[in-house]
């Protein structure tokens, strides 16, 4: 097996973040062509901004919010990759020196002094997979607009799912204009506390349009998305009838004493890309 | 649809009313959670980096390349609701933002005659080519978070909470 190359990773890692940074996922826009014949009014209006907003972004490689966020990078080595020495930090290096190529906000203090906002560092998470030659890289721009909404909650194990239900609902109720609506609402259960928040980041990648293969889960998917819908929110809280883009949910086997549920919330401005490093 | 351009008159103001669209034209300053810290302890020694009567806040922080500015959308307001009253006190008559605000934020708008409006979130490189000009006029150490005087055109709005103390949310 051949090894690995780091200037073409370094390569990868600044086209993610253009990728994720510069226009809008092509899934998530031709979501909002959708509700842009659905919606009245302001909320019309705004949504028409959301797709020019988009354009320009795209066509003029500006950064789609000026909130680039924290960038999280998800990397999935094959088993039979060998990762060379210091690696992690030289994938957060080459984020921090691609955020800072492409002019995208500073915008990470230290967390108690609060100050001298610069690139980095982001955060990277490591997993093993079964496709042995190769590595995925998968990157998410987190704003805080919507991540400060995010909650968890610890559940008794005979909680209801009509009880859960409920809990998400109010999630989203609560993140409200605030967050940036139309939201894309991921949802992890089970696991450990910090089990069910990566699952629930890590639905963010999923295309918008999909379904979960488990039945029962699409079911719930489905469902909920409805539920949330009633709150008509609209575009930026301005009333209507779209209220969220996608719901997804993912799970994870959990303990006997309890049910770990984590709801991330994600703005309109989903950012995400994904590159397979072949080897 | 109504114009709104900068200087301010009152008059204006009170006409505005919940859920209408405002186009703005004119000067707005930047501001977000520790500019706002910032200006308060400023002020409190008696300094006052800009004129803050009669003024228009943004709440934003800015992207730049080459000396422009290419990403400038709103940032959550009710972060600064509890800095409202003293900004409102020294003057300031119209906060931009996006999102709800604490209930006690339409008493003051009422009280001291303001208003807050809501611009898109999430659309940074539209509101971008809105800017016509730009300069940094306090407390640059703080980068984005900067307070930078942005000269706009044709900047789209909504009125969120009126000089009466309605509010949509």
């Amino acid at each position: 097996m051949k090894r690995i190359d780091l200037n073409k990773i370094k390569e990868i890692i600044l086209n993610l973040v253009k990728k994720a940074n510069f226009g809008l996922r092509s899934d998530v826009l031709s979501k909002l062509k959708e509700i842009y014949n659905v919606e009245r009014g302001l909320s019309k209006k705004f949504v028409g901004l959301l797709i020019e907003n988009a354009r320009i972004s795209s066509k003029n490689q500006l950064p789609l919010c000026q909130d680039t966020g924290i960038p999280i990078l998800f990397v999935d080595i094959g088993e039979d990759v060998v990762v060379p020495h210091r690696f992690k930090s030289f994938l957060l290096k080459s984020l921090e020196s691609s955020y800072q190529q492409l002019y995208l906000r500073n915008s990470i203090v230290s967390p108690l002094i609060r100050r001298n906002p610069g690139w980095g560092p982001g955060e990277v998470y490591f997993d093993i997979s079964s496709n042995k030659r190769q590595i995925k890289f998968s990157l998410l721009v987190k704003g805080f607009g919507s991540e400060n909404k995010t909650v968890l909650k610890m559940f008794n194990p005979t909680v209801s799912w009509s009880q859960i239900e409920e809990f998400i609902v109010s999630c989203v109720k609560t993140a409200g204009p605030d967050a940036c609506p139309p939201f894309i609402i991921g949802i992890g259960i089970g696991g450990t506390s910090e089990k069910a928040c990566m699952l629930a980041k890590k639905t963010l990648f999923r295309n918008i349009y999909d379904s979960h293969p488990d039945k029962k889960i699409a079911s719930l998917e489905k469902k909920l998305l409805e539920k949330i819908n009633r709150l008509n929110l609209g575009v930026m809280g301005l009333g209507g009838k779209v209220t969220a883009l996608g719901v997804k949910i993912e799970i994870y086997p959990t303990h006997i004493a309890g049910l770990p549920v984590c709801v991330n919330i994600n703005c309109h401005a989903l950012r995400t890309s994904s590159i397979v490093y072949k080897l | 649809m109504k114009y709104l351009r900068t200087p301010l008159n009152e008059e204006q103001l009170n006409a505005l009313n919940i859920f209408e669209e405002v186009i703005f034209e004119g000067t707005l300053y930047t501001l977000r959670d520790r500019t706002h810290q910032k200006l308060w302890s400023n002020i409190q020694s008696g300094k006052e980096p800009f004129n803050l009567k009669n003024s228009c806040i943004y709440y934003c922080g800015p992207v730049f390349r080459d000396k422009k500015i290419i990403s400038c959308g709103p940032t959550t307001s009710s972060r600064m609701d509890k800095f409202v009253e003293f900004l409102l006190k020294k003057g300031v008559k119209v906060m931009i933002g996006k999102g709800k605000r604490a209930p006690f934020i339409g008493d003051l708008c009422r009280k001291y005659k303001a208003v807050y409006m809501i611009t898109c979130g999430g659309c940074g490189a539209y509101l971008a080519e809105k800017i016509k000009n730009f300069r940094c006029v306090a407390f640059p150490q703080l980068g984005p978070e900067s307070i930078f005087e942005l000269e706009v055109k044709e900047f789209p709005l909504v009125v969120a909470i009126d000089t009466k103390g309605r509010s949509i949310y």
